[in-house]
């Protein structure tokens, strides 16, 4: 008996070890959240004033704000969402209405998953190859195309999510009473599935917003005030990592303060999305 | 009767025109969703053909060579590829033994410990980590977590594994902050989400009924999670870490900023190195030459092949636990 009960007290012993591992492990997790967003305020703040949002980015030295980037960053994913969403919607309804059961859809749905985590690099070389080096020099087209071909497959992944949570009864009613199947897409199961499709484009707009990597060899950059679509673009993300890797203070200090803007944009996107994807997300 | 008749006979045409309209606008958009579906398709292959016309000049030029040869000299046009794809596996590998355990250990205090209110807040914050975009990473392990290890950390490290063979060769050399280690870190930090996400949701799977079976008969929670819960969603763990592995494996700004840039494989896992999208970030716009720019095509095209297959089965093994589920 008092040996089975050595026993039990190393079972309660070591199952305390693993539990308190685990609390330890999800503060490890919530302390690198604070600790990154705490120094992204601190060191974000210093720099923060209407300068930053009314003057260009400047040469080593001077004063100056980032107007130049955030116009071109939110220029840029304006376009990669406008051309993104459309093909993104269209695709996920064919995978949720169209060909929910057959052989080509799982094909597509397999291939979709997979463009969703590859590197985002990748995508910055293929528009360099497609667009940039046919047309001869950079330019914010070519930036937007590279932030579109990241928005397609997320958008396809939720609109898909969202549609086949649309009750099937919803579509046989609607059916029955006559409708062609593109208005029933169209009119009933868009609208029930409303809330979801746009936290999906929400989501996607966060995560193009805060993209680097295929930007840097399509839409460079521009130290100056530009709305050509045809020439470099300056654009938030770029021009932190510019200004971060010099050795100029004031630099370091923009980029800081950009940093904290985009983290800030970025976050809200995508608290704002989950609040909406939460409340009115069919069940 | 002849008007009614006529009447009739219009209303009918006019019946038929607006079915007809409603036809051609059913099968213009059925064709339109048709299309865009198969254009995800078609973005795959165009990625991948688009890397094989850029690379085939470096694969021409050095042949297999251009994997296996360390060099990369831009003033003789030189290039081998074996550095960043050694810097590529080992930082993605260190970020894998370092983030791995962490995200089992969250996913198990959020589906097993944690009080059922602190839950969904909590599970939010972790969240959010996926969100921070990756150059924010870059600049936060930069300016903030390189100097400190290079201040405590690392100097400790170097001390402490002095007198042990083989693992002194690991850990040698100034301390630089920035490098191999760094860089791993930082990748944990930045996959630890992802899995922690997948590994939450697969829990959630494990049909109550078993857990209470093994509570009520006494075990303890580590027991439970131990014998019952991992070995019940194995699969769906591995593909989780390989979800994970995959992201780590093509980052790039985060590792551009702390990896040091260096074309050498060393020793030591303090030292400077360099990753496949580390080297096209820092150098693409620079690259002067077409040999230069097809080398480093090449690698986003060894890159995309590597990532490729580790997702793909990363997918395999997720549908396998989707199917034994039943969703």
């Amino acid at each position: 008996m008092a040996l089975d009960l050595a026993k039990y007290r190393r079972r309660r012993l070591r199952s305390t070890i693993t539990v308190s591992l685990c609390w330890a492990a999800s503060g490890l997790g919530l302390t690198i959240l604070a600790v990154i967003l705490a120094t992204l305020v601190f060191k974000g703040f210093a720099g923060l004033n209407l300068k930053v949002f009314t003057e260009m980015t400047p040469p080593p030295g001077s004063d100056g704000g980032l107007l130049n980037a955030i116009a071109g960053s939110l220029l840029m994913t304006f376009f990669g969402v406008l051309i993104g969403t459309p093909i993104g919607i269209l695709a996920g309804t064919y995978l949720a209405e169209y060909g929910r059961y057959s052989k080509v859809s799982s094909v597509i749905r397999f291939i979709n998953d997979i463009l969703l985590s590859a590197p985002s690099i990748v995508t910055g070389l293929f528009v360099y190859e497609v667009l940039v080096r046919p047309m001869g020099h950079f330019s914010a087209i070519a930036g937007a195309a590279a932030l579109a071909v990241l928005v397609i497959p997320t958008v396809v992944r939720t609109t898909e999510n969202m549609l086949v949570l649309v009750p099937n009864q919803l579509r046989e009613a609607s059916s029955a009473l006559g409708l062609p199947q593109s208005l029933v897409i169209r009119k009933i199961a868009y609208k029930a599935a409303r809330a979801g499709m746009i936290t999906g484009v929400l989501l996607a707009i966060a995560r193009v917003s805060g993209e680097t990597a295929p930007l840097l060899f399509t839409a460079l950059n521009n130290q100056f005030w530009s709305t050509d679509v045809n020439a470099p673009m300056a654009s938030l993300p770029v021009v932190i990592f510019q200004y971060a890797l010099s050795p100029y203070e004031d630099w370091q200090r923009l980029a800081w303060t950009g940093a904290l803007l985009i983290t800030a944009a970025v976050l809200s996107l995508s608290i704002a999305a989950r609040y909406l994807g939460t409340s009115r997300t069919p069940k | 009767m002849t008007d009614a008749n006529s009447q009739a006979m219009a209303a009918a045409a006019a019946r038929r025109k607006v079915l007809e309209g409603l036809k051609t606008t059913d099968n213009f958009f059925r064709l339109l969703t048709h299309s865009s579906a198969y254009l995800v398709l078609i973005l795959l292959g165009a990625i991948f053909v688009s890397l094989v016309m850029g690379g085939s000049l470096a694969f021409q030029t050095f042949g297999l060579n251009f994997l296996t040869t360390e060099v990369w000299n831009p003033v003789t046009e030189q290039f081998g590829a074996l550095a960043p794809i050694y810097g590529t596996i080992v930082t993605s590998a260190i970020a894998m033994i370092v983030a791995v355990p962490i995200s089992i250990g969250i996913a198990v205090f959020l589906t097993e410990l944690c009080p059922m209110p602190l839950r969904r807040p909590i599970g939010i914050a972790i969240e959010l980590l996926a969100g921070v975009p990756s150059i924010i990473y870059g600049i936060w392990g930069l300016f903030f977590f390189a100097p400190m290890l290079q201040q405590y950390v690392q100097p400790e490290l170097i001390a402490f594994f002095k007198p042990i063979p083989v693992l002194n060769g690991l850990f040698a050399g100034p301390p630089y902050g920035i490098g191999i280690l760094t860089s791993a870190l930082i990748l944990a930090m930045m996959v630890l989400p992802f899995i922690t996400a997948v590994c939450r949701d697969v829990f959630e799977t494990v049909p109550p009924v078993l857990k209470e079976a093994a509570y009520g008969m006494g075990w303890t929670t580590r027991e439970v999670v131990g014998n019952v819960v991992i070995p019940y969603t194995r699969v769906g763990i591995i593909g989780g870490v390989m979800l994970g592995l995959g992201r780590a494996l093509g980052e790039t700004m985060a590792v551009t900023f702390v990896i040091g840039n260096a074309h050498r494989i060393s020793e030591s896992i303090l030292a400077p190195g360099t990753t496949i999208s580390a080297t096209i970030a820092n150098e693409f716009t620079e690259a002067v030459g077409d040999i230069y720019t097809s080398s480093l095509i090449a690698l986003g095209l060894i890159l995309f092949f590597i990532t490729f297959v580790v997702l793909a089965l990363a997918r395999f093994m997720l549908m396998r636990i989707e199917k034994k589920a039943g969703v």
